[in-house]
């Protein structure tokens, strides 16, 4: 069966805010929304800018009436320059507000990259803390909207690496909410990825599928008001004896299918902050099984992957009875056309848990 | 028939001349002192476009305070006698530290000889809780603000009386309460720092400032044009200081510059009004840099002001520049010595004299002396007392994630 393409989601019809006053959060965007509407109603040093995030309300609408409700100088629109966007905000933290910017798309970021990894992450170590950068920059990521090699990439192996920075991942609106609320407490910067194609509904890599909305998933509708979700904390999403999968952003959802439809008892760990990592509970979870398969949508060489995949070694090397296995993104750019035999659904996943079983 | 078409080629920009050969500043023009009118600061910058090709300079030949800038800038006598005393102060530290780095007590230094007036100067045109973004060319900022030396000096040993723990190239001093943000070398990041510290104040209801300071060759890195961008676009209260000191390294200016008249003249196309002033005259940096604040505490907006000066030593302790310059291009500098040439003016206006220089500048140096064995008594780079090692692992987070406090209990600590 064929796909339909799905385009670029630049215009969004609905501008009916929920996740802000009376409704809770049901989708992706809605949740992102609400927990930048709370920040900005609780803490007046808290700046949301970015390209179109002011009037417009973001190409996603994550900011859709932030400007209306806040004002023009809380949310405001800024000229398409990343590394000023960046070093703007960066100033601004060391002022003593709290900007929480947007990277249009994670493939954008990269005229931003020096001002992030040798500013940014590193100020409060280079003055002693002195002078700090408790910055927020968003960044939708991840592929599977026909968005191609400049609007599909996850670069989160490119933050991890950077000390000083810590990097976020949700899978979920409630989650989404929470964290981003974490984020914009925290004292340092923080890389906040949000998986586009998560957006507007949980995705199992079954492309080919209806689209099922997130107001029938346990984890759609975000509660209204503030909460924290604790960054650092992975969360269990399917308890298992068998193997345990490693994944976070969309591959949450992927590889949770993909052991559904294999029926094979795989604990699903969703690591939701990759730094600073959750290493207790995956520790335990490898210890308890004895097999783990790493899965990211990012390339496979020197991705994320490699880092969890050298950790479970190390600490669970007596516990193993399989090497670790990665399923990721091939190593090449992000296609177009052929953009879901890139993205590493549950076949792929499920196959890798094949093998890792196979191994006595 | 097709006329015949040669191939292609560029345009390589040369210094004038080069190690050999006769210096040669034919090209810089020269306007007299206090020929340059002073426009109103509220002026439109479209009517303000011709003060980014001209030169700001109010000591003449004869150390004579001249023309409108002149004649509005307020400053006592007693100001001007701690401006040269600040100047002699910053070359005497340097002096000392070069001498400590030949000595091995550090690893680096960079000195200010021939640009000692823009830094002590520009001071006066800020307010305590001002903030400045400067480079590593801007110490007089921090002597001018009366931090005291020999924190200075432990900075640049990284001695435990180091305030940034050993953490920072030598010379990368950082103070918030003097105003004076952390160097970083990777040149220009912080000039679009600048822009949104002040739009930080500016949005926070407060009356504070900040300055952003770059060199003539990193006005080539795109953070100096993200920072003109957003500078404009928002009016942001900062002043945008360029030192154009003719060498960004080996590289002559021209390079940076390309085919545009003058790095002040790169203001123009943003909107921003832009000055350029004569970077060896006290009195000329204090009166731009006061015009400048004036715009910014106004919300007028962003200005823009190029310091022409010289960059009389080696880019740092690494460099020798008789490989790339004539040897005696600095004693040919059109602009002369800032400090001579406000000793000049002071002795012009019967506040100084020859005796009481040569008496300051044995004062000058004694105190410099003492802060330097203040300091050494801490330590040097290689010896005394240093950072203790465990420190290496502070202050990446607030607070410690396990992965690094793992990792200092295998360094040992």
């Amino acid at each position: 069966m064929m796909s339909m393409p799905r385009c670029l989601r630049i215009c969004g019809g609905n501008d009916s805010l929920r996740g802000t006053d009376a409704m809770p959060a049901t989708t992706m965007i809605d949740a992102i929304r609400d927990a930048l509407d709370v920040a900005l109603t609780d803490d007046p040093t808290v700046t949301v800018f970015g390209q179109d995030v002011g009037y417009f309300g973001g190409v996603f609408r994550c900011t859709a009436g932030l400007q209306k409700k806040h004002g023009i100088d809380r949310c405001f629109d800024t000229p398409i320059s990343e590394l000023g966007i960046v070093g703007v905000a960066i100033g601004m933290a060391a002022y003593g507000r709290k900007p929480v910017v947007e990277i249009q798309f994670a493939d954008y970021m990269y005229p931003a990259y020096d001002q992030i990894v040798s500013e940014a992450a590193r100020l409060r170590y280079r003055t002693a803390g002195e002078f700090t950068c408790p910055i927020v920059i968003r960044m939708p990521t991840g592929g599977g909207i026909f968005g191609a090699q400049t609007h599909s990439q996850s670069p989160e192996a490119l933050f991890t690496h950077v000390t000083g920075l810590k990097v976020v991942m949700p899978s979920n609106p409630i989650d989404a909410k929470g964290l981003l609320l974490s984020a914009i407490d925290d004292p340092d910067p923080v890389i906040f990825l949000e998986p586009k194609r998560l957006y507007n509904g949980p995705f199992d890599g079954h492309h080919d599928r209806p689209v099922s909305p997130w107001r029938t998933h346990p984890m759609g509708e975000a509660p209204l008001g503030r909460y924290l979700v604790p960054l650092g904390q992975a969360a269990i999403r399917r308890k298992g004896a068998a193997l345990t999968v490693l994944a976070y952003g969309t591959m949450v959802h992927v590889a949770l299918a993909a052991v559904e439809e294999t029926a094979i008892d795989a604990e699903v760990i969703d690591l939701r902050t990759l730094l600073p990592l959750d290493l207790e509970t995956i520790v335990a979870s490898v210890r308890k099984t004895g097999r783990c398969v790493v899965v990211h949508e990012a390339t496979l060489t020197s991705g994320f992957g490699a880092e969890l995949a050298a950790l479970v070694q190390a600490e669970c090397f007596w516990h193993l009875h399989a090497p670790v296995e990665r399923v990721a993104g091939w190593d090449t750019p992000y296609p177009h056309t052929n953009e879901w035999d890139y993205f590493p659904g549950p076949a792929r996943v499920a196959a890798a848990c094949r093998r890792v079983l196979e191994v006595q | 028939m097709k006329p015949v078409e040669r191939p292609l080629e560029l345009f390589f920009a040369e210094p004038a001349v080069r190690p050999g050969a006769e210096p040669d500043f034919s090209g810089l023009d020269l306007p007299a002192a206090g020929s340059l009118r002073r426009p109103p600061v509220d002026s439109p910058a479209e009517e303000m476009r011709d003060m980014a090709f001209g030169l700001i300079r109010l000591l003449d030949d004869d150390g004579q305070a001249v023309g409108p800038w002149a004649d509005t800038l307020d400053l006592d006598d007693a100001a001007r006698m701690s401006g040269l005393r600040h100047m002699m102060t910053l070359r005497a530290y340097d002096a000392r530290m070069l001498l400590a780095q030949r000595q091995q007590k550090t690893s680096f230094y960079m000195q200010h000889l021939g640009e000692e007036a823009i830094s002590c100067a520009f001071h006066l045109a800020l307010r305590s809780g001002d903030m400045n973004f400067p480079t590593y060319r801007q110490a007089g900022l921090l002597i001018a603000s009366g931090y005291p030396m020999a924190t200075m000096m432990c900075q640049v040993y990284g001695n435990d009386g180091d305030p940034v723990r050993g953490r920072q190239l030598p010379v990368f001093y950082s103070s918030k309460s003097h105003g004076f943000f952390s160097i970083s070398g990777n040149l220009g990041t912080q000039y679009v720092q600048a822009v949104g510290w002040a739009m930080g104040s500016a949005l926070s209801g407060d009356d504070k400032i900040a300055a952003a300071w770059i060199g003539d060759g990193s006005t080539a890195e795109s953070d100096f044009h993200a920072a003109l961008v957003f500078a404009s676009g928002y009016r942001v209260p900062v002043v945008l200081n360029i030192v154009n000191n003719q060498w960004a390294i080996s590289t002559f200016q021209g390079l940076a510059r390309g085919g545009a008249g003058t790095f002040a003249a790169r203001g123009l196309g943003f909107g921003i009004p832009a000055l350029r002033v004569d970077g060896n005259d006290y009195l000329a940096v204090v009166a731009a840099a006061r015009w400048a604040s004036e715009r910014a505490r106004r919300s007028l907006g962003p200005t823009l002001i190029e310091y022409v000066t010289y960059r009389v030593a080696g880019h740092s302790t690494s460099d020798d520049p008789s490989a790339y310059r004539p040897s005696g291009e600095s004693a040919c500098w059109p602009l002369g010595d800032p400090l001579m040439r406000l000793k000049q003016h002071l002795i012009a206006r019967g506040l100084w004299s020859e005796d009481r220089h040569v008496q300051a500048e044995a004062e000058i140096m004694g105190e410099v002396q003492a802060a330097q064995k203040e300091a050494e008594q801490i330590g040097t780079l290689h010896s005394g007392r240093r950072p203790s090692p465990a420190e290496m692992f502070n202050d990446v987070y607030a607070e410690m994630p396990p992965h690094l406090r793992r990792q200092r209990q295998l360094a040992g600590y």
